[in-house]
């Protein structure tokens, strides 16, 4: 795989030195050729006008003059009239005019070999035109920048395949860390984390990602693992205590009589396990979403005032305030007999931990943002770093659990919450607890 | 009373044949939807008991099968499902009443007596009696031994279901479905205080109390024998 990227790296790379070196040695080929087209028409027209001494005498001076330009006028017997090569080069002429050769250029005291690129033309007469260029440098220049692209194109394949070596290496030794990583928490250590150079490239970016994913998971798990341990705790209880009074019951002599009442007692404990149970699923399946798409247009009003109505005899029965503050046509959208439940709860909630002579509050009231829908008690409220606690499944605050109830009735409330997409907020009634539910506005 | 009872779990199935027949119901059963629906349009049944779930057809489709081959018997869901929209579907398919599992056999057994009793031919019925207490329901009056009682409206209604169902075990959840139209389980038994105020109002000062509760059931409401 790196091979194959080293090789076409390096292909590419010759491909576009090759493409530099021919487009930029044949524009400077092509402007010599015109050049020297263009001149040949010059001294055609010339010849056309002073006849061959005219033509003569101006090759003569600029075989003088032009030191980089090469001439040669002959007869049509071969002699040579003007110019500044020795005799005819001795190669033959291309088809199209142009020739290419070498001529001794005199340099000083010695000559040197140059290349030189020029067109043959007849003129009438049968007058023998040579006009051309010395193309020696350029030839040099052409050869120096060849060789100075095949040293750039070295040097980039040899930098390439360091570089290349170093990022794969660190690389893989990043996959490989990430890899390490996903093999322990398989293994049962969900607090690891994928490393983060702090190099902020696409590689940290990733493993930020997957190290946010993990938190989530790993807060799942806690989360689940919670409730199955609570779960376990929470029914236990009262499933040891069904058994043991069938057990008991069992000793008894059956003509005693009594079974009745062990029976009913066991069927009121089953059935509370039974309503945890069905709490906990409620829980779930409100927590899922799955319900979301049975979210209806509802009056928010309708809703606190039927839960306020249910519970205002209970409120009273135990010498409660029950204060209802309902504000009309508050819309809302959502799952009825959810939110209904919800309501409920937190009445029931407020009734039960407010003690005797204290009040309780029902609000609901279209707020800035959207429906804001509130049950405050005077009751003995929540501490400030126990608010979250008390969300989860199972917690209850009295630690005697004198009070009846599951410790699930929050934690509905809560998913119900989510599932609207409102925000629950639970706050000091000084003295009691306040809890706000934020529906989003519709 | 013909019970037909439509449920796939064979221990369940049995069991509640088992509680049934006890309270005096002819029970049958059927394992899957073909075979119930074949049975519940050529028996004569008072109540069909049906799970939502069954092999081969569910209980929608059964029961809606059922309706339009013209099948009037009244029909109780079981479902484990027990989500809003559930309840909705089965009373849509042609449902009578709808119960979520896991529940208590005496709420099984006060919605069949429930729905046995509706079917019933029902004339208009302007005025209820139970014993000495009786109700105006065009007045909206209610008295005991001619003594007029004032009742809040829902007190009211509380009654009227009460009284409809006279002689029989009303479930704390059927009240809350049938009275408050609540589909949801409070924590505490609101309708415990519910009742015994409507206790305080036609019981008070009455020799012979008519309501009555039926301990781990719900309430009844009775003349003295």
């Amino acid at each position: 795989m790196a091979l194959g990227y080293l090789v076409l790296f390096g292909l590419s790379s010759l491909a576009l030195m090759a493409f530099l070196f021919w487009t930029t040695n044949g524009l400077i080929a092509r402007q010599t050729d015109d050049t020297i087209r263009a001149e040949i028409t010059g001294l055609a027209e010339q010849y056309r006008r002073s006849g061959t001494t005219g033509l003569r005498n101006i090759v003569a001076e600029r075989s003088r003059n032009q030191r980089s330009s090469v001439y040669l006028l002959t007869t049509p017997t071969g002699r040579i009239l003007a110019g500044n090569l020795d005799g005819w080069p001795p190669v033959p002429t291309q088809a199209d005019g142009w020739m290419d050769f070498t001529f001794e250029r005199p340099v000083g005291q010695s000559t040197e070999t140059h290349q030189a690129r020029a067109r043959h033309f007849r003129l009438a007469g049968d007058f023998q035109l040579l006009v051309g260029r010395d193309v020696q440098e350029r030839i040099d220049i052409g050869s120096r920048v060849r060789q100075s692209l095949i040293w750039a194109l070295a040097l980039t394949v040899v930098l390439g395949l360091i570089g290349g070596v170093v990022m794969s290496r660190n690389m893989l030794g990043r996959i490989d860390a990430i890899n390490k990583t996903s093999q322990d928490i398989m293994a049962g250590d969900l607090s690891r984390r994928v490393p983060v150079t702090g190099s902020g490239d696409e590689m940290d970016r990733l493993a930020s990602q997957l190290n946010d994913m993990l938190a989530q998971i790993e807060r799942l798990m806690t989360a689940m693992r919670q409730v199955t341990d609570n779960v376990a705790h929470d029914l236990r209880g009262p499933l040891s205590r069904m058994r043991s009074r069938m057990e008991v019951a069992l000793m008894k002599k059956p003509e005693a009589g009594g079974y009745r009442d062990i029976l009913e007692a066991s069927i009121e404990d089953s059935e509370r396990l039974l309503n945890t149970f069905n709490e906990l699923l409620k829980i779930a399946r409100a927590e899922s979403g799955s319900e979301a798409s049975d979210m209806k247009d509802l009056d928010l009003g309708t809703v606190a005032r039927g839960a306020a109505e249910l519970y205002e005899p209970v409120a009273e029965d135990k010498g409660l305030t029950l204060h209802v503050d309902i504000e009309a046509g508050v819309a809302g959208r959502g799952i009825e007999p959810l939110l209904s439940q919800a309501v409920a709860n937190l009445l029931d909630n407020a009734i039960k931990y407010t003690e005797p002579g204290g009040h309780v509050t029902v609000r609901l009231a279209q707020g800035e943002t959207g429906p804001v829908f509130m049950v405050a008690d005077s009751g003995p409220g929540i501490p400030a770093d126990q608010r979250d606690r008390v969300l989860e499944r199972f917690v209850r605050l009295d630690a005697s659990r004198s009070k009846a109830g599951s410790g699930l009735g929050l934690s509905l409330v809560n998913a119900v919450a989510q599932l609207h997409g409102a925000q629950l907020v639970l706050e000091d009634n000084s003295p009691g607890l306040r809890v706000t539910i934020r529906f989003p506005s519709t | 009373m013909r019970v037909l009872v439509i449920e796939d779990d064979r221990r369940a199935a049995e069991y509640m044949q088992k509680g049934l027949q006890e309270s005096g119901y002819l029970v049958e059963l059927a394992s899957d939807g073909i075979e119930g629906l074949a049975m519940a349009q050529s028996g004569d049944f008072d109540v069909l008991v049906v799970d939502r779930m069954l092999p081969r057809l569910d209980g929608l489709t059964l029961v809606s099968q059922l309706r339009a081959g013209g099948g009037e018997t009244p029909v109780l869901f079981l479902s484990a499902l027990g989500q809003v929209d559930d309840r909705v579907k089965g009373l849509k398919a042609g449902g009578d009443d709808y119960l979520a599992k896991p529940y208590a056999f005496t709420e099984l057994l006060a919605r069949i007596e429930a729905l046995v009793r509706r079917r019933a031919p029902q004339q208009v019925e302007t005025h209820l009696q139970v014993a000495d207490l009786t109700m105006d329901l065009l007045q909206r009056r209610v008295a005991r031994a001619d003594k007029r009682l004032i009742l809040q409206p829902r007190e009211f209604r509380l009654l009227e279901y009460m009284m409809r169902n006279a002689g029989r075990v009303v479930t704390r959840t059927m009240l809350l479905e049938n009275v408050w139209e609540y589909h949801f389980d409070p924590q505490t038994n609101v309708i415990d205080v519910h009742i015994s105020r409507l206790r305080g109002k036609i019981d008070k000062g009455f020799a012979k109390p008519l309501l009555h509760t039926v301990r781990g059931a719900g309430y009844c409401l009775r003349a003295p024998d």
